[in-house]
């Protein structure tokens, strides 16, 4: 009799663990991404999936999101835009996923938003352009700043500086050329002319010539808008050419990379930046101060020199988590609606507040003017 | 205006003479074996990547650009033993594509070995920049043009002058002709391969300080040597030097005069339209055989 109990609570309780089994397995959130983490765009989609990789193991070791396990899908697209529409495919139809992260360049994102939005699956992009949310896609998120938000903040100093003629030099890039079309849009608004108008590929080597046309035009400040080793080679070159005028370049290049490269050339650059850069020089009061240590302590502890692009991944991640863990189940609409309805969101790159009509909830405080010396950044007041 | 037209063709000269660079490597190879090895932008990347990081390992600067030209040397004297040589029997355009699938081996080794990121080199001497009226110019660009001018004459010395380079050339000539005179046709090649990945680690190492390199900037380079190489005539070695420069030149004057957006598009048309008048290219003989 007492063996029959035994037997019977044994059973009992190996049905139990074989439910509560099933019912996790059942409900895990399925993340897919395409990033560019090797390819000319690497110094993005790099540590971006790095730093997704150390969360998701993180939260999958603490239990998951309220029990539901993390399953994390990647590819890498090389930054090329016909992999990535490839690949998010592939993420929809055979790989399932609830939410897609993804692309690092705004070339990738835009080149698959269609696809996402007839697929409806909710996408955070973590790329420059305005492009991308603008018109709001129902669908589609993203957590960078814009490159229009690079084009105001670079303007308003400009203008406080009291400059009026502005050279412009983009690269051939997606958000070079989307960065072009914001400036040329956002300069009459401050009272700026552009003088000069020049493009260069990525991948060339030297822009003297570009450069040699802007020294004849009469601009008192040069804007560079791009990212990778281009802006740097541009940097070089203009201090090269012994051309004094003041330089600022976007927030394409918020990383130790570009000072590396650019080593004393970049002395005196200023760009408009997230909070990360420069998170042990904020004020104790700023709110964003905490996440921002927390994450740099956290990514430099395992992976060396932290860069503003895995906060994008950061931010990204944790909207999803959120939205998921209020929605309380892994469906596609609940989370979209969820996502849109983020608020006071501190995340890396600013306090978030998103609405049907702003997919990101960003505003220009968001980011910190800063210049470089003596090898560092500082901040501008 | 001519201060600015100077300053565009120092430009477009610093950046020709690396185009010439690896056109000169491309005609060596295709002058041994009428192959156009599409692995020689690779050799540029990886004469560039190993005296990054030997120079970072603490090997002092000299010894880390010799050090580098070797290992170049022998990355491209391998390619030739374990991977053209083997197939020797196969046609030009097969050996053609094992250069291709070489290039992709090459640079995934690269980005297994070094990673993805971009990095430079110091400049061999103080950044001071020389003016010239209201030009101004780098040494490094001097060290460039330099270089590439050694580089041109020492290869046109060993053709023109020593028994190997004679040897070599009569490989292309007639392959059964030369082993029927007594030249080991293998070794000619070795040595083609050889030389050519020697030009590509100067012009790597040469360029670097100014435009930095990373796994991948081979691609680029190669295409644009590869222009030089066809635009100056197939086969000729001072056609490739010419076209190099031609090229690097067009390209920096059609930016500066015309539209930067529109560089390569304007180089590239001009290339159609020489080829288009000259089939052969600037210096190609006339009579060559199209392949």
């Amino acid at each position: 009799m007492y063996k029959t109990v035994r037997m019977i609570m044994v059973f009992a309780a190996a049905l139990l663990l074989c439910s509560t089994y099933t019912a996790s397995a059942g409900d895990t959130l399925k993340i897919g991404s395409f990033l560019a983490v090797t390819g000319p765009a690497s110094f993005l989609g790099d540590p971006e999936l790095k730093t997704l990789q150390m969360y998701i193991d993180d939260i999958n070791s603490k239990g998951g999101i309220d029990g539901t396990k993390i399953e994390f899908i990647h590819y890498d697209t090389k930054a090329k835009a016909k992999d990535a529409k490839n690949f998010v495919n592939r993420l929809i139809k055979k790989d399932r996923v609830d939410v897609i992260i993804g692309g690092s360049t705004s070339g990738n994102t835009i080149a698959v938003m269609d696809l996402v939005e007839k697929a409806h699956v909710p996408l955070i992009s973590l790329a420059g352009s305005v492009k991308i949310i603008e018109p709001v896609k129902k669908w589609i998120f993203k957590t960078p700043h814009t490159d229009r938000m690079a084009a105001a903040k670079i303007f308003e100093d400009i203008k406080a500086r009291g400059f009026t003629k502005v050279a412009l030099i983009t690269g051939n890039g997606g958000f070079d050329k989307s960065g072009r079309a914001q400036c040329l849009a956002l300069a009459p608004k401050y009272g700026l002319v552009i003088v000069a108008d020049e493009k260069y590929g990525n991948s060339d080597t030297d822009m003297t010539t570009q450069i040699t046309k802007i020294r004849s035009t009469d601009a008192q400040v040069i804007v560079n808008f791009g990212f990778g080793k281009a802006p740097a080679i541009v940097t070089k070159n203009i201090r090269q050419l012994g051309v004094k005028l003041p330089l600022y370049q976007s927030h394409g290049v918020a990383s130790k990379k570009f000072i590396e490269l650019a080593g004393e050339a970049a002395e005196g650059v200023r760009l408009p930046a997230a909070g990360l850069i420069v998170a042990d020089k904020l004020p104790d009061t700023d709110p964003q101060k905490r996440v921002l240590l927390a994450y740099k302590n956290a990514y430099e502890a395992k992976y060396g020199p932290v860069s503003t692009f895995g906060g994008h991944a950061y931010d990204a991640l944790f909207i999803t988590v959120n939205a998921v863990r209020s929605a309380g189940s892994t469906d596609r609409a609940k989370i979209r609606d969820e996502i849109e309805k983020t608020k006071g969101f501190v995340g890396t790159g600013g306090i978030f507040n998103m609405s049907p009509s702003d997919h990101l909830g960003l505003g220009l405080d968001s980011f910190h003017m800063v210049e470089i010396k003596n090898g560092d950044w500082v901040l501008v007041n | 205006m001519t201060d600015q037209l100077f300053q565009f063709l120092i430009s477009g000269i610093t950046v020709g003479s690396v185009y010439a660079l690896v056109g000169l490597g491309f005609t060596i190879i295709y002058n041994a074996s009428d192959v156009v090895n599409f692995a020689q932008g690779e050799f540029v990347m990886i004469g560039a990547m190993s005296a990054i990081f030997l120079y970072r390992a603490g090997v002092p600067y000299p010894f880390a650009l010799a050090a580098a030209v070797i290992i170049t040397m022998a990355v491209g004297m391998l390619l030739e033993k374990l991977a053209i040589e083997p197939a020797k029997n196969a046609s030009v355009v097969t050996t053609i594509i094992i250069t291709i699938g070489a290039s992709i081996f090459l640079r995934g080794a690269a980005l297994l070995i070094w990673g993805k990121d971009i990095y430079g080199l110091p400049p061999f001497t103080k950044d001071v920049p020389i003016s010239i009226g209201n030009a101004t110019l780098l040494p490094q660009n001097l060290y460039v043009m330099g270089g590439t001018a050694l580089s041109v004459l020492a290869v046109r010395y060993f053709f023109d002058k020593t028994i190997t380079g004679k040897a070599i050339l009569a490989c292309s000539c007639n392959r059964k002709a030369a082993s029927l005179v007594g030249i080991n046709v293998n070794r000619m090649l070795l040595i083609a391969y050889g030389i050519s990945a020697l030009l590509g680690a100067i012009a790597g190492i040469l360029v670097t300080p100014i435009t930095y390199t990373s796994y991948d900037s081979g691609v680029m380079l190669g295409l644009k040597g590869f222009c030089a190489a066809i635009l100056g005539g197939m086969g000729s070695s001072m056609g490739a030097v010419a076209g190099g420069l031609l090229l690097g030149v067009i390209e920096s004057l059609g930016a500066g005069i015309i539209s930067s957006g529109y560089k390569d598009a304007i180089a590239f048309v001009v290339i159609l339209a020489v080829l288009f008048i000259r089939p052969s290219g600037l210096l190609g003989s006339a009579d060559a055989e199209r392949v």
